[in-house]
């Protein structure tokens, strides 16, 4: 069956973003967001310079993210190369944190069926609760939507109890029209959560894209009754930008969304500038990188 | 046909922009019951913003060459030389007179190049090979210290400023600067001709607005490692000790009264914003007539 995917009202969704970057979130509505922030990420490093050590330092933070400050949450996840993930899973043993492994020929997605489904049973097979693909886009742009459609299905088969967070790497696909259209094809074909972006590619996730994300979710959850969570990834590394993301939700898809099992931000950077917003808020005095750890 | 007049727009300088502040506040200081325009009322955002930009910048900026930020500051006097009728002018604005403003400028030009001039040269004269008892080679240089906030002198427009701020960032610091607030037109002048000078954006920021309001963020803010007072009110020299007391910044105060003086030449003000960083180069051996280096 064809997927019919409406046209997006791109002036709408920009004016509909202008309109909520204007609000101010203060005092205790804004701790409240930051923390529920924190327990929204997925702590990520997908370097090719990783190494254990370095997995090990991730987890560590996600688990001690400012002892400093009591009554923290942790983050959500951590987000590593499928080769980690048995190294991430040992060291977040006894912790409520989730393991998360790209997979699919991660980040470029170019490589045969095979490999891609092998990719993620290894994942899998290592303990992984989250897989987090790629779409091939090329196929996509080629307008091969069966093709796209039926990876993320085999795909979604081979993760078996673990979650799928399907990245459509919305920088590489133009128009919104496109996004809402691999937003619906996602969903169709199984997908746990639609995801913006690998990171690797620039514009990763903006507001504008994301509201269509949320749109496309909210139209599929009327449709079918099924609830897909949302991930934007890549560029959002300060406070104020994740709790406008916040109010996108709450005001697109409702409270029901605010939490971890549906909603992430995958990112490495914006943990520590959640903790600088956190530590103003009780000291008074702006804080420093200084005094908060890198990973 | 008369000209209609084209009035300056006076902004803040932040992160190589001009921004209006943050807030959309004003105030008009007045010279003789005259206007001397709307000018910004920076906010403790504009301020945090600054800091962020100055943070940025420092890398760069610290890890330039001494002798490109000798070439820089040398640039900043050059292009102030190009503007000194429009300084002139401001000054005048302000309450001066003719003679004095001109007085005033070439002060300034003359002590941008003076300092420029130390950049690579401030270091040598700091530095030190230090004798020790192993077999070390053991020295200790200068570094810059990090990113500063800046009081400059309420009293001049011009010349208080460039002393403070020139000094400071000749070693590779950034500032944040509150400047004059009955006479700040020279200073938002001053940032445009930083602008041109290949200072990179950021280095220097320049907000203007009320001290009483800015004060205490510019002292405690965990980001900002030094402190430069150069302004004589005791009391909130006091209180910018205190707040300065929770990350260990360094303030320094400067009596700039006599702002002219000879003695507000010499690299001294540079040292005062350095950090003193020692090596231990471990050596062969020491020969027996002495260390082996």
């Amino acid at each position: 069956m064809p997927i019919a995917s409406p046209a997006v009202d791109q002036v709408g969704i920009l004016d509909r973003v202008e309109r909520i970057t204007k609000r101010s979130i203060k005092n205790e509505s804004k701790v409240q967001g930051l923390k529920m922030a924190l327990n929204m990420i997925d702590l990520t490093t997908l370097e090719g310079a990783d190494t254990e050590k370095k997995v090990i330092q991730l987890c560590n933070k996600a688990q001690h993210l400012h002892d400093a400050y009591p009554g923290l949450p942790t983050v959500a996840a951590v987000c590593v190369y499928p080769n980690f993930v048995s190294v991430a899973k040992t060291n977040l043993k006894g912790s409520n944190i989730k393991v998360a492994a790209v997979a699919t020929a991660f980040p470029a997605g170019q490589s045969s069926r095979e490999v891609k489904l092998l990719d993620t049973k290894m994942a899998v097979d290592a303990g992984a609760d989250e897989i987090d693909m790629v779409i091939s886009r090329g196929k996509f742009h080629s307008g091969e939507y069966a093709f796209v459609f039926d990876e993320i299905a085999a795909i979604k088969e081979a993760c078996g109890n673990a979650r799928l967070k399907v990245i459509l790497e919305t920088g590489e696909l133009g128009t919104f029209d496109k996004v809402r259209k691999a937003s619906d094809i996602a969903m169709a074909a199984g997908a746990d959560f639609i995801k913006t972006s690998t990171g690797k590619i620039s514009p990763a996730a903006t507001l504008p894209v994301t509201l269509v994300m949320l749109e496309a979710i909210k139209d599929h959850y009327y449709n079918t009754g099924v609830q897909v969570g949302m991930k934007p990834a890549g560029g959002i590394s300060n406070a104020k930008l994740a709790l406008q993301y916040l109010l996108l939700v709450k005001e697109t898809l409702g409270a029901d969304w605010l939490n971890n099992n549906w909603f992430r931000f995958g990112a490495s950077s914006l943990a520590n500038d959640l903790l600088m917003q956190l530590v103003k808020q009780d000291t008074g005095l702006y804080q420093s990188k200084d005094y908060f750890s890198k990973d | 046909m008369a000209r209609a007049e084209i009035l300056k727009t006076y902004k803040i300088y932040i992160g190589g922009k001009f921004p209006r502040t943050e807030s959309g506040r004003y105030y008009t200081p007045k010279q003789d019951g005259k206007s001397l325009g709307n000018i910004c009322l920076s906010s403790r955002k504009d301020f945090r913003n600054a800091v962020v930009a100055a943070r940025n910048a420092f890398g760069s900026w610290s890890n330039a060459t001494a002798f490109n930020r000798s070439q820089v500051l040398y640039r900043i006097a050059e292009m102030l030389e190009g503007r000194k009728a429009q300084f002139v002018e401001e000054l005048m604005q302000q309450g001066s007179s003719k003679a004095k403003a001109e007085k005033e400028v070439f002060a300034a030009i003359d002590r941008i190049i003076y300092f420029a001039g130390w950049c690579d040269k401030y270091s040598q004269i700091f530095s030190a090979v230090n004798p020790v008892a192993t077999s070390h080679f053991n020295f200790t240089a200068p570094e810059p210290t990090g990113v500063v906030s800046v009081v400059a002198p309420e009293d001049t427009s011009l010349i208080g400023l460039v002393s403070g701020i020139i000094p400071v960032i000749a070693s590779g610091n950034t500032c944040v600067v509150l400047v004059s607030e009955s006479k700040p037109l020279c200073a938002v002048t001053f940032a445009e001709v930083l602008n041109s000078s290949d200072v990179p954006g950021g280095a220097v920021n320049i907000l203007t607005g009320h001290t009483k309001e800015l004060l205490s963020h510019m002292a405690s803010h965990m980001d900002v490692n030094a402190f430069l007072y150069a302004r004589g009110d005791k009391k909130e020299l006091l209180e910018i000790q205190k707040q300065a007391v929770e990350n260990l910044k360094r303030v320094v105060h400067y009596d700039f009264s006599d702002v002219y003086a000879e003695k507000h030449q010499n690299p001294y003000y540079i040292e005062d914003f350095v950090e003193m960083k020692t090596t231990w180069h471990p050596i062969e051996k020491i020969g027996a007539s002495g260390s082996g280096y």
